[in-house]
């Protein structure tokens, strides 16, 4: 008997959030949605004008371009970031950190950034900067479509010795409250963002890391097929939210 | 995933939960929604189980749960408020909500505090342990039946 009420009640609320997603920005406070708004004060602009001087930069080999060489100034980059994680030619899902790391080792013949490189972050929220606003709307047709379903997969898995999946929390209990924090649709719309807990910029896998870990679950590296399936699938699950990139969160 | 959270018998997820080879885990004697004994005839004690429900390492239970301290900051509101749960539900019954949720419910978010099998990419660090071990569960016990008001 209590077992069907539960499961009635569970599956009530799984509709009644089926659908609408709102943008992470609608959970925070007013004073960090007001941080967040201004350029000016936000700490996370740092990183943004560090990445527009990397875009100049000389590469380290001379007779290299730098990115603008090739890509021009870089308000050219605006949309890019909607449209990420995407699949490159060679059939590679890459998001955003991936697709700079190609330019930096193939088109720049330099060594990569590295994961979670201020280099890296820098760049990824320079260029990410360029879409703010702009509709999520990345392609999940062709190619695309089996890393989907598998982001999918993984979304509803319950995980780690806390037995949680992302969907039990970020669809099933949606606005409550989990220690400090409200919890949210849990996209990624945000990333990178600026973390009070982190004090700097941080990507969107690192997050995913730390959501890992918080259920006790085996914590996949940056980059891993594991956490770019999910990001793809939190792209889609945001389509038409506006890109916030980079945000700011406690 | 244990096929028994689908089983519609809790007895056909007893034979699902024998856990093999996990020494830490008691294994569990349920009868209708509760486990009438004491783990290891153990017994608790309030106070420190107090401890345990509060401890953001262990128990961590004030992430989903309120108790009824209002020194406590950021309690959690994912699962009910704990006061009063010592008259609503029998020692027996609270044992088994902390072993294995999924016992009652097996869509329950509240995570098996004492159980092993059934789990996925469990951190290396965690792995083959329970949550809680048999003493802080029946800690908790003791400590969740003594909230009567
Ligand atoms: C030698 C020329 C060259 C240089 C230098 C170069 N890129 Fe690229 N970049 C390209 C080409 C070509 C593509 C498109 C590749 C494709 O579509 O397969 C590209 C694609 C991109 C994209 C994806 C654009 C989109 O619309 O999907 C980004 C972002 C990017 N580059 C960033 C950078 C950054 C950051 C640097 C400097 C670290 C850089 N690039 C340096 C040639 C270059
Ligand atoms: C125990 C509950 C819980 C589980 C399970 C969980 N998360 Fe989270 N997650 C949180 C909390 C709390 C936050 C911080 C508040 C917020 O933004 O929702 C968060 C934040 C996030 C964010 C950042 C949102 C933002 O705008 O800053 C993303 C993305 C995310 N989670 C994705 C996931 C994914 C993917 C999974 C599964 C691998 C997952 N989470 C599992 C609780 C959880
Ligand atoms: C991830 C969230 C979460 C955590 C952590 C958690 N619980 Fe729960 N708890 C719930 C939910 C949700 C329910 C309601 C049943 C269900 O769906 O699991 C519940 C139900 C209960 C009940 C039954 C209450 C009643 O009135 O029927 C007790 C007792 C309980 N929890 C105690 C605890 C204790 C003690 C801890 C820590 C050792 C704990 N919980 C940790 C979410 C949680």
């Amino acid at each position: 008997m209590r077992a069907g009420a539960a499961l009635l009640a569970c599956c009530w609320a799984a509709t009644a959030f089926a659908g609408e997603v709102r943008a992470p920005r609608a959970f925070l406070s007013p004073e960090l949605q007001a941080l967040q708004d201004d350029p000016a004060r936000h700490p996370g602009w740092l990183w943004v004008e560090q990445g527009e001087a990397l875009w100049r930069a000389a590469p380290p080999d001379p007779g290299k371009q730098t990115c603008a060489g090739c890509h021009g100034d870089i308000t050219g980059m605006s949309g890019v970031a909607a449209r990420y994680p995407s699949v490159a030619s060679d059939g590679a899902l890459l998001n955003l950190e991936l697709r700079i790391e190609r330019c930096r080792t193939e088109q720049q013949g330099a060594s990569a950034f590295g994961d979670e490189s201020e280099a890296l972050l820098s760049l990824t929220a320079a260029i990410a900067a360029r879409s703010r606003g702009q509709p999520v709307n990345v392609r999940i047709d062709g190619p695309a479509a089996a890393r989907l379903a598998e982001g999918r997969r993984l979304y509803s898995l319950r995980q780690g010795q806390l037995n949680l999946s992302c969907q039990q929390c970020h669809e099933e209990n949606v606005g409550k409250r989990l220690r400090g924090d409200i919890i949210s649709h849990g996209v990624g719309t945000g990333y990178p963002a600026y973390r009070l807990e982190w004090n700097g910029l941080g990507s969107l896998h690192r997050r995913l890391r730390a959501c890992s870990l918080g259920v006790r679950a085996v914590q996949a590296p940056f980059a891993s097929p594991d956490y770019l399936a999910l990001e793809l699938f939190l792209a889609d699950k945001a389509r038409g939210l506006a890109v916030e990139a980079p945000g700011i969160r406690r | 995933m244990t096929a028994c959270w689908h089983a519609p018998l809790v007895a056909a997820c007893l034979l699902a939960l024998a856990p093999a080879g996990a020494s830490e885990v008691v294994p569990l004697q349920v009868s209708g929604d509760a486990i009438g004994q004491p783990l290891h005839g153990l017994s608790g004690d309030a106070a420190r189980g107090a401890l345990v429900v509060r401890n953001r390492e262990t128990g961590n239970c004030l992430i989903c749960h309120a108790i009824p301290d209002r020194t406590e900051r950021f309690q959690g509101e994912i699962g009910p408020p704990l006061a009063g749960v010592g008259l609503r539900l029998t020692e027996g019954q609270i044992r088994l909500r902390l072993v294995d949720p999924t016992q009652v419910n097996p869509g329950a978010i509240m995570p098996a505090y004492h159980r092993v099998s059934g789990l996925t990419n469990v951190d290396a660090r965690h792995a083959g342990r329970p949550v809680l071990g048999a003493q802080e569960i029946e800690d908790v016990v003791a400590y969740l039946a003594s909230l009567k008001e």
